[in-house]
C-alpha cells in the first residue's frame, strides 16, 4: 500500500492492516494492538520525519511468515535515531505540559519485536507480531 | 471519511463531551478545538463520556495531557467514563490511571465533582 503522508488517511491505512491481520487469523486483541501500532508508526512519519508534508507518500508492507506478521513502513524523510529516543515517564510529560513521544512507546509495548533500518535515503520501521 | 464527533451538553455542575468514533492524528484537533473553548469559557469541571469512543491513539491521550495542567489551576478538571475496554487498555498502556480519574459511569464522576467542590 502506498498512501499519502497525511492523517485523513490514518482511518484506511488502520482498516488496511487490520483487515490483514484478520485474514492471517489473529485474534481480535492483537489485532486492535497492530492497528494502534501502525497508526503511531505512520502519525511519527507524518509528524517528524515529513513535518506535516502530506505531498510525500508512506509505504507499507505486510507479510506472514510462520506465526508472524511483518509490517514495514518505508518513508524518505528525516530518519529516526532510536538511540535519541528517551521513554517519557507521563508524570514528567504532564509537568513540562509535552505531549509527544508517547507513540514510540506503544508500538514497543504493542509488538514483539521492532526494528529500524536505514538506507541511504530510506527509512524503515519493521514490526513483527507473533501470533 | 472520518466518523468522529463530539457532542457537549450540560449536567448539573459539569459539561459533558460525548466522543462518538475513532480519536487521532486527524481528529484529536477537534478535541482540542473544543477543550480549549470550554477552558476559555471557564468551564472547567469536564466529564469525558467515551461509552461510544471506538479507538485512540497517543495523539488522542496528548490532548488530555496539554490541558489538564490549566484546568487543574483552575480548580477543575477532566473525569473520564464509561471507557470501551480496548480504548481504557491504550489509557492503561501509558500509566493514565494514576493521573486521571477514569471512572465507570458519569455519576461517578458528578458526585466527585460534587464532594471535592
Amino acid at each position: 500500500m502506498r498512501i499519502s503522508a497525511s492523517t485523513s488517511e490514518l482511518e484506511r491505512i488502520r482498516a488496511f492492516v487490520a483487515d490483514h491481520a484478520r485474514r492471517f487469523g489473529f485474534n481480535e486483541e492483537d489485532v486492535q494492538d497492530i492497528r494502534l501500532a501502525v497508526d503511531e508508526a505512520c502519525t511519527n512519519i507524518i509528524k517528524h520525519a515529513y513535518q506535516w508534508r502530506d505531498d510525500k507518500e508512506i509505504q507499507i508492507r505486510i507479510g506472514m511468515r510462520d506465526s508472524e506478521m511483518l509490517v514495514s513502513i518505508i518513508d524518505e524523510g528525516v530518519p529516526f535515531n532510536p538511540k535519541n529516543y528517551s521513554i517519557p515517564s507521563t508524570q514528567d510529560q504532564l509537568d513540562q505540559k509535552k505531549r509527544s513521544g508517547y507513540g514510540i512507546l506503544l508500538i514497543r509495548k504493542l509488538m514483539d519485536k521492532v526494528e529500524y533500518r536505514n538506507k541511504k535515503s530510506r527509512n524503515e520501521i519493521r514490526m513483527i507480531k507473533k501470533r | 471519511m472520518s466518523t468522529f464527533d463530539i457532542r457537549t451538553r450540560s449536567k448539573s455542575d459539569a459539561i459533558v463531551l460525548e466522543i462518538y468514533g475513532e480519536l487521532d492524528a486527524h481528529t484529536a484537533p477537534r478535541l482540542e478545538k473544543e477543550l480549549k473553548k470550554l477552558i476559555d469559557e471557564k468551564f472547567v469541571n469536564i466529564i469525558v463520556n467515551g461509552s461510544s469512543l471506538d479507538y485512540i491513539s497517543s495523539a488522542g491521550l496528548g490532548v488530555f495531557m496539554a490541558y489538564i495542567e490549566d484546568i487543574r489551576l483552575q480548580k477543575g478538571d477532566i473525569k473520564i467514563t464509561n471507557l470501551k475496554p480496548k480504548v481504557f487498555n491504550v489509557f492503561d498502556l501509558l500509566g493514565f490511571p494514576t493521573l486521571y480519574d477514569i471512572l465507570d459511569s458519569e455519576e461517578e464522576a458528578h458526585s466527585r465533582f460534587k464532594s471535592s467542590s
